[in-house]
């Protein structure tokens, strides 16, 4: 189990421990979304996805073929 | 917070989408088209005439009609015929435009993440650094290792690269953080190390050269994708930037 943040800078009330916590949990959410959006276009196998993002995923210098 | 989060990812990542792709049609298709022709050279078991190649000119790569490949699926693919393929023209023209608007909502979603995670407040000049460091990252510390290929190069597993890709990504982003970021020096110097590691461990290669792709055609794309990159990702920024100060 993790520690609470105790640094006063970023988390001297509650109120602030709060503010902290919605801030990582937005971040988190928007960068899964971006990697699963990422994976799908960039990295997935399946012939149909590489197919349709072939020329993006060149361009992009994504390992391709 | 979320939403605001959402929303100038999304805006970003959908611009500078359409950005890239603009500049990606006009200058980067026609050399993947160009190489598609040794490429499917190589499944013919003939060599293109050098004769009928286009001039040697940057304007000139929009291929006649009859050099273009019959089949995209076929030559797309290697051993897999018949997967459904965008056909040649508009169509895979339009999938190119929505593949680079998925790829910038990914990386624009990403960005927008890792400035939400440092509580830094960001403008569009502040944005545009964010952005060159999404490039540092994406684009530049994976290219020492795998230079942007073209259809038709040779090249080691994908599976492999694609794993040596991910981890030089991760171990990018950590190595960057750190020095930007940490206060102590040995936390620095921690940053420095991941930041060379995974060259350290070196990028998977074919054991020989031998592609189809001429080497001058393979140099025009590299520099023509790390450019285009750039340009990506400095619109990326600046645009989530913009938006980002706009919003809060």
């Amino acid at each position: 189990m993790m520690e609470p943040n105790r640094n006063p800078a970023i988390s001297g009330s509650e109120g602030g421990l709060v503010a902290v916590q919605r801030r990582v949990g937005a971040a988190v959410v928007a960068a899964l979304i971006g990697v699963f959006v990422l994976f799908g276009v960039g990295l997935a196998q399946p012939d149909t996805l590489h197919n349709a993002a072939h020329d993006a995923r060149h361009a992009f210098a994504f390992p391709c073929h | 917070m979320l939403r605001r989060v959402l929303v100038t990812g999304l805006s970003a990542g959908l611009l500078a989408g359409l950005f890239v792709a603009a500049i990606q049609i006009a200058w980067i298709t026609p050399i993947i088209l160009e190489a598609e022709i040794y490429e499917s050279a190589e499944a013919r078991t003939e060599a293109p005439d050098p004769a009928s190649r286009p001039g040697t000119s940057g304007a000139s790569f929009v291929l006649p009609a009859a050099e273009r490949l019959e089949g995209p699926a076929a030559e797309r693919l290697e051993g897999n015929e018949g997967a459904w393929a965008p056909e040649d023209g508009l169509e895979r023209t339009l999938f190119t435009v929505l593949a680079n608007v998925l790829t910038g909502v990914g990386f624009g979603l990403i960005l927008v993440a890792a400035v939400t995670l440092s509580g830094r407040h960001v403008d569009p000049g502040r944005g545009v650094l964010w952005g060159l460091a999404g490039f540092a990252v994406f684009t530049l510390a994976p290219a020492l290792g795998l230079p942007p290929e073209l259809p038709g190069m040779a090249a080691a597993d994908l599976g492999a690269r694609q794993t040596w890709w991910i981890g030089t990504v991760i171990s990018t982003t950590g190595g960057l953080a750190l020095i930007v970021f940490a206060r102590h020096r040995l936390l620095k110097g921690l940053g420095v190390a991941l930041l060379l590691a995974p060259h350290a461990v070196g990028a998977p290669h074919p054991g020989q050269f031998g592609g189809k792709v001429p080497g001058e055609l393979a140099a025009e794309f590299a520099v023509a994708s790390l450019f285009t990159a750039a340009l990506f990702w400095t619109a990326l920024g600046g645009i989530a930037g913009y938006f980002h100060r706009k919003i809060s």
